[in-house]
């Protein structure tokens, strides 16, 4: 019997506000333990949350790019729980009232576009950190860490309509492009600010209703997540073949062992008691604060790469790795501003650019050759006045030297030689030199003028302009 | 005399803000069998009193309430002095910061001789719910100040400070200034702000003065109140000079008397003398009629339900990791959790964490919690529409004098039914207050409550001082 797999996931996508949701703390990542807190976010006695608009503002920017339902009355709710990096007990989150509903996100799959459809974005505070695993900490010792705690976050519920890890990865992929395209959140999952819990079931090919499902939590990468679904959907699948159960259970992924296990039984059965919470107001959105956000949604991925498509006339591939981020995109545009030939521009950002951007891990929009200055080295090429293999050169420099295009080639001394009667002193000379394959030439075997040129090439140390070489060459050898 | 005047000859020199704070100091000396207060500032506020005395010799500006001694409930947050909610849990938990009350306050310089005495974490009608022992009636030291601000009333009647601060969830400012023949008002939900109170019931809780006149409270008040942007839940209402508005008459006044505040179960001694005044207000040109509040009989209901939710969730953070009282044996961390919350909370905070947390619980949420918010709307509206026909609303306050020590503290329910006249004015958030209406036979003092709509506090202090007027 063949079986699907059936999958849903839960993001946690922590937003890039100044401030935490509920205090004036500053959000930033890595500062040391505890130095970001106030009585607020430590939930000292007295103490009461005050709302950060911004993140309503993202909220609503996302559930726009996702094409969701905007709540237009929100209000917040409290899930309590007890946990030592949970300083008032409870977390404040929504609950029946999210702030989107019954969005959706469009993915390429292997059978074409698909529609994975969302159940809710929410709103919620992150908790703080506990931290067993560290040199500093001790054998029977566990530190906790608040920094985090009140980081705004939200929650993003796809429908069950994942059918592989394949899919369940190009849905994340999107849905992190998108928050980051939105510019509310780096989307980084390693760091914890990108983070993803997946719902996973199988059934017989062509059953409708849904298997027993189990809760997958702890992937920190995209690869773990391709990797946990994987062993799960075998696991379950083995476990129906044998003709066994699976148990609905919440598991754990073993980035170590690349198995999953089993979460403690006492940390799944929670009853949360959600009730309104009573020290925020209602949070109404109304049309002119909704304009104002919705008049700051940038272009997203889908529109820019249609408008790629018809602008620029490139193919697919280019277009998907060009407007892959926002910075990409807008450098291959100022690029193209000033310099015409858009395929010569992204065969250079594809290649020389993302080559050096890969290899020093430093972001677009850091890149040391400005986008006026890419143009100007191509147009330089275009206009003949250096070869592509000098135009690699003067490129190299100038990611090391803030220097103009023409400073680079007059440093470098590249600049092309045009002028005939320069070449024809090379010309002669490799004529002189390969007497050999100059009798193969004149025996038809003319072939051997690529080597011959590339001779000439190395003689004038690269500075020949090839058509000119080309041209002489032919005319000595059919003297 | 009342605060201003109080105020004025300080400034004047007549008195000395030392000699003030001294004679405050003996008061509490002298009466410390009643046991009102868990902290006294005796020598921060000697300093203070000789601070400002420099000051006004020197012709300094000071604020509106130099020489004015204030005690503070100890559920609201002094700035590196203890904030103990007089629980074990909190015994040793020093404020990191000032309520903005505290913060106005001391804007206007006011002095703090102390922090009050009152139930664990507000939560009783008594003031015997202390980890440090029950506050006493200084009428009778037999019998109950009222709770749960019952420290703040003491403190207020034998004379340790000119005004006290207290907190009202459901009539804990109200009961106890019935108890001990005060004045106490009960603030609009959201007129005061809650930022630095540590809450009991968050959408019921709110600050509010005691005093010995209604010039006293609209002084206090106008001083206090106001928009917080710490406080989301505080509005964004105009503060009237409420001083200025409280000679106004109150001819015309269209006052309703609830018959259901005066049916059975109020002491007759009480009832007579709240409608004998009602009967002379009408005299003095106001107009009175009985009106019918029927949803009142399911206040009590709803307000337990609704309060000991709120409490469950806000009681959560005394856990023993960050502050607070930790339990000195646990094998882990769930015991850890068990061991001080059984050993920091006292029984009735207890009683009410397992209430609150029953009523939320999956599977009971609708039956009681949502129910209870969906009476309180019922009953909001009822007190609204009341409260288009009428100006205010006359009631007793207590259906009953202090009752002794330890009389009704086995028995909750009895307990709780105390509240019967005040808790509706916190589920509909609207403003009330207690006003002295006189002595009872037993020799106990006993209070009338004036109820208005949400803030409309000057309405009550209108009437508040025709009635002292009256008497």
């Amino acid at each position: 019997m063949e079986y699907e797999a059936v999958i849903g996931l839960e993001v946690h996508t922590q937003l890039l506000t100044e401030t935490k949701i509920f205090c004036g703390c500053s959000t930033k990542f890595g500062a040391e333990p505890n130095s970001q807190t106030c009585p607020v976010c430590l939930g000292m006695p007295g103490t009461l949350p005050v709302l950060n608009k911004k993140v309503v503002e993202y909220a609503v920017l996302l559930g726009l790019a996702t094409h969701s339902q905007i709540r237009r009355n929100n209000r917040f709710a409290r899930k309590n729980y007890f946990y030592p990096d949970l300083p008032k007990g409870y977390q404040i989150s929504q609950f029946e009232e999210p702030i989107c509903e019954n969005g959706y996100v469009e993915i390429e799959t292997d059978n074409g576009k698909k529609r994975i459809g969302l159940i809710r974005i929410h709103m919620e505070e992150d908790a703080g950190k506990s931290v067993h695993n560290e040199d500093y900490v001790g054998e029977n010792e566990t530190l906790i860490d608040l920094n985090r705690c009140g980081t705004p976050l939200l929650e993003i519920v796809s429908e069950p309509d994942l059918r592989s890890p394949a899919e369940a990865v190009a849905y994340l992929s999107k849905l992190r492009q998108l928050v980051r395209y939105l510019g509310i959140s780096d989307g980084n999952m390693e760091e914890g600010s990108f983070r993803c819990d997946a719902n996973i079931s199988v059934r017989p090919k062509g059953q409708r209703e849904f298997g027993t499902r189990t809760e997958l939590k702890n992937m920190n990468s995209f690869s773990h997540v391709q990797k946990a679904l994987e062993f799960e959907i075998e696991r379950q699948i083995n476990l129906l073949k044998n003709g066994q159960k699976v148990e609905q259970e919440t598991l754990l992924w073993d980035v170590q062992k690349n198995e999953a296990r089993p979460m403690r039984g006492k940390e799944e059965s929670h009853d949360y008691r959600y009730f309104p919470e009573p020290d925020l107001v209602p949070v109404s959105i109304d049309m002119p604060w909704f304009e104002a956000i919705r008049s700051t949604l940038p272009e997203l991925p889908d529109e820019k790469s249609a408008r790629f498509k018809e602008q620029y006339e490139l193919p697919d591939y280019d277009i998907a790795i060009l407007t892959e981020s926002r910075d990409m995109a807008d450098y291959f545009e100022q690029v193209a501003e000033y310099f015409k030939n858009y395929k010569m521009i992204s065969n250079w950002v594809l290649g020389e650019v993302s080559r050096v951007l890969n290899e020093t891990k430093i972001s677009i929009r850091d890149f040391p050759v400005s986008a006026q200055r890419l143009s100007e080295l191509l147009t330089a090429i275009e206009k003949k006045i250096i070869s592509t293999s000098a135009a690699k050169k003067v490129f190299d420099y100038l990611l090391k030297n803030d220097h103009t295009v023409d400073q680079a080639i007059d440093k470098l001394g590249l600049k092309q030689i045009s002028d005939s009667s320069a070449i024809e002193t090379f010309v002669e000379q490799i004529i002189r030199e390969n007497p050999s394959e100059v009798e193969a030439y004149r025996n038809g075997k003319t072939k051997v003028i690529g080597f011959l040129v590339g001779q000439v090439m190395r003689v004038s140390k690269g500075k020949a302009n090839p058509q000119v070489v080309n041209r002489l060459l032919r005319k000595k050898l059919e003297e | 005399m009342s605060i201003k005047d109080i105020h004025e000859s300080v400034l004047q020199g007549s008195v000395s803000v030392t000699e003030r704070v001294r004679q405050a100091l003996v008061a509490i000396k002298e009466n410390k069998h009643l046991n009102a207060f868990t902290q006294i500032y005796a020598e921060e506020a000697l300093q203070q009193a000789e601070s400002l005395d420099q000051k006004i010799t020197g012709k300094q500006k000071v604020g509106k309430l130099a020489g004015i001694i204030f005690a503070i409930k100890d559920n609201i947050n002094i700035k590196n002095h203890r904030t103990t909610c007089a629980s074990k849990i909190l015994n040793n938990f020093v404020a990191p910061f000032d309520a903005t009350v505290i913060e106005r306050l001391k804007a206007q310089d006011a002095i703090f001789i102390g922090k009050t005495n009152m139930d664990e974490f507000a939560m009783g009608s008594s003031s015997e719910n202390s980890f440090y022992g029950p506050v006493k009636n200084p009428v009778d030291s037999e019998r109950v100040a009222g709770g749960s601000s019952g420290g703040s009333a003491v403190a207020v009647a034998i004379g340790a400070c000119d005004a006290a601060l207290g907190s009202e969830t459901g009539g804990s400012i109200r009961q106890p200034a019935s108890f001990t023949g005060l004045l106490g008002l009960k603030p609009t939900y959201g007129r005061v702000s809650r930022y630095g109170l540590v809450a009991y019931a968050s959408s019921l809780d709110q600050i509010g003065p005691f005093a010995k006149t209604p010039e006293d409270l609209a002084y206090i008040l106008q001083v206090i109140a106001g928009l917080d942007p710490k406080d989301s839940t505080s509005a964004d209402e105009p503060v009237p000079d409420y001083p200025a508005l409280i000679d106004k008459p109150i001819k015309g006044m269209k006052i309703g008397l609830p018959q259901e505040y005066f049916a059975e179960g109020l002491d007759p001694e009480i009832k007579q003398s709240v409608l004998s005044l009602a009967d002379q207000l009408k005299a003095a040109g106001a107009e009175v009629q009985t009106v019918s509040l029927p949803m009142t009989k399911y206040a009590i209901a709803a307000y337990y339900i609704i309060a000991t939710a709120e409490a469950s969730s806000n009681l959560a953070r005394y856990d023993g990791v960050r502050y607070g009282y930790r339990a000195a044996h646990a094998e882990d961390l769930n015991e850890m959790y068990q061991n001080t919350r059984s050993e920091g909370f006292g029984e009735e905070v207890k009683r009410r964490i397992l209430l609150g947390t029953y009523v939320l619980s999956a599977g009971y949420y609708d039956a009681y919690y949502k129910k209870a918010m969906q009476v309180r709307r019922l009953i909001q509206n009822e007190m609204m529409d009341a409260l288009k026909e009428f100006d205010a609303l006359i009631t007793p306050t207590t259906p009953t004098t202090a009752f002794k020590l330890g009389e009704k503290i086995e028995d909750p329910l009895t307990m709780y039914l105390m509240d019967i006249y005040t808790v509706t004015a916190n589920l509909a958030g609207i403003c009330a207050l207690n006003v002295p209406a006189g002595q009872h036979s037993n020799g106990l003092p006993f209070g009338l409550q004036i109820m208005s709509g949400a803030f409309k506090e000057e309405i009550l202090f209108r009437l508040a001082r025709q009635i002292m007027q009256l008497k």
